[in-house]
């Protein structure tokens, strides 16, 4: 079983819907006991860093994720999710991640030419750096759906896939058991589809 | 690099779509749910559904199909049509819509764009105009492009996007069911005005019409159509090999 963790952050319907289209069981939970009992867990998130930080943390899920992500359980964050996983965020001040992974989030506006749209929105192709059991179906130069205005940098030792926007921005991470993606795979058709399978198919650690 | 968008519309009126549909594949023609996932298996980057339903049974009915849409399509999806009130936004937000887009409900009440992009999110918030040239000056129309509100274009798409509409999609009512082509001045100047994403649509009536909308104002995002697409007058798959040809960055998913 999935538990998508749920914080009050975004809307989880398309999230759930797209793991019954791959047959997973996917439960929508803020239950620190539910997240034990899962055998993976989805981070997800839209909007600001600094509020949803304060969320996980007001709510005590930031340390029951962290535990379960201690413990070797697969967990996979995504967007804003995938944002919390690092250090720290430069989003509106600077506000402390999960520090799961190494590295920061900061302003695409900082790296890319000027004339480019913030926020990135749209379909772009996936640049794979590194194998990993995350992209296990992917293909070089697939298509996945961004919708951000800030990007992991500085995250050399986990970056899995990048992609072209002026600059290269991050777009996939993974590392041991930690797994996370800047894009919406429920959004981004039989290709996102594909890697939330993939991710369900990942082995924890013990 | 990032992809040109290419997004059908499907106008729904009592759970059923309008403007004709004919396609040999799909069973029921008219059913949105059918409808939306042929296209998001068939190259659609995106998908509109216009409610244009007046009754309440019939918004009941759109609430149930844009969720059995949202259960089974996995692209993103921006739902318009009757949005006059955050409430709007929530209901069809919590059936699964990925973006919202307000048109009247903008103009009857001026703070909608604002205290939606505070709820939840710039991007998440999409004007939508219809523009049609009166004595040579753009000015926007209400209510399905019947009154004319008197207002200059530029000036109010500018004002939306300040208050926070994260994309703008602009129908020209001067092109619209002429087939002959975009409206490229309106377009132009947009694009000149805003910075966000700006989503063309009226006109199109070929494949050429899309390749000279991208080739000829690079600060558009995406197309859009609905009959054109509907009719299989123009296969989207076959629109993007000929973008691709041009050097149009387009997504093709084989």
């Amino acid at each position: 079983m999935v538990a998508i963790i749920d914080y009050g952050v975004g809307n989880l319907f398309s999230l759930k819907s797209s793991f019954a289209a791959i047959g997973e069981e996917a439960v929508v939970t803020g239950d620190p006991e539910v997240l034990h009992r899962a055998d993976r867990i989805i981070l997800p998130g839209v909007g600001a860093f600094g509020d949803a930080a304060e969320k996980l943390r007001r709510t005590g899920l930031d340390r029951a994720v962290c535990a379960e992500a201690a413990g070797g359980k697969p967990l996979m964050g995504i967007c804003l999710g995938m944002q919390l996983l690092f250090e720290k965020s430069f989003e509106y001040g600077e506000h402390p991640g999960l520090g799961l992974l190494k590295g920061e989030i900061r302003p695409i506006a900082e790296r890319i030419p000027g004339g480019l749209k913030i926020p990135q929105m749209g379909w772009n192709a996936l640049k794979i750096r590194r194998p990993s059991p995350l992209m296990k179906y992917t293909k070089e130069g697939e298509y996945v759906y961004f919708v951000h205005s800030y990007s992991a940098v500085n995250c050399e030792d986990s970056l899995i896939a990048s992609t072209e926007y002026g600059a290269e921005l991050t777009a996939c991470v993974g590392k041991g058991n930690i797994f996370g993606c800047q894009f919406h795979p429920e959004k981004s058709g039989s290709v996102g589809l594909k890697m939330l399978k993939a991710f369900c198919e990942t082995e924890g650690k013990a | 690099m990032i992809t040109k968008r290419i997004i059908p519309c499907l106008d729904v009126k009592d759970g059923r779509v309008v403007k004709g549909v004919n396609f040999q594949k799909l069973g029921d023609v008219a059913s949105p749910v059918e409808l939306a996932r042929y296209y998001s298996e068939n190259g659609a980057d995106e998908l509109v559904f216009y409610d244009i339903t007046t009754s309440a049974e019939g918004r009941g009915l759109f609430t149930e199909i844009l969720t059995e849409t949202a259960r089974t399509v996995f692209i993103p999806l921006t739902v318009g049509g009757g949005i006059n009130t955050t409430e709007d936004f929530d209901r069809v937000l919590k059936c699964g819509a990925d973006k919202v887009s307000v048109n009247s409900g903008a103009i009857r009440d001026p703070s909608l764009v604002g205290k939606a992009a505070r709820l939840y999110g710039d991007q998440c918030v999409v004007l939508s105009v219809d523009v049609k040239r009166v004595d040579g000056v753009f000015r926007i129309f209400a209510k399905g492009g019947r009154e004319n509100t008197g207002m200059e274009a530029i000036e109010w798409i500018r004002r939306c996007v300040g208050d926070g509409a994260g994309e703008v999609v602009v129908n020209s009512m001067d092109t619209d069911g002429v087939k002959q082509g975009f409206d490229l001045e309106l377009l132009e100047k947009v694009c000149g005005a805003v910075q966000v994403p700006v989503i063309a649509s009226g006109g199109a009536g070929k494949i050429e019409d899309f390749i000279t909308l991208f080739k000829t104002l690079p600060g558009v995002d995406a197309g859009l159509a609905a009959s054109i697409f509907h009719f299989g007058e123009v296969a989207i798959n076959d629109l993007k090999e000929e973008m691709r040809k041009n050097g149009i960055p387009a997504r093709i998913q084989r």
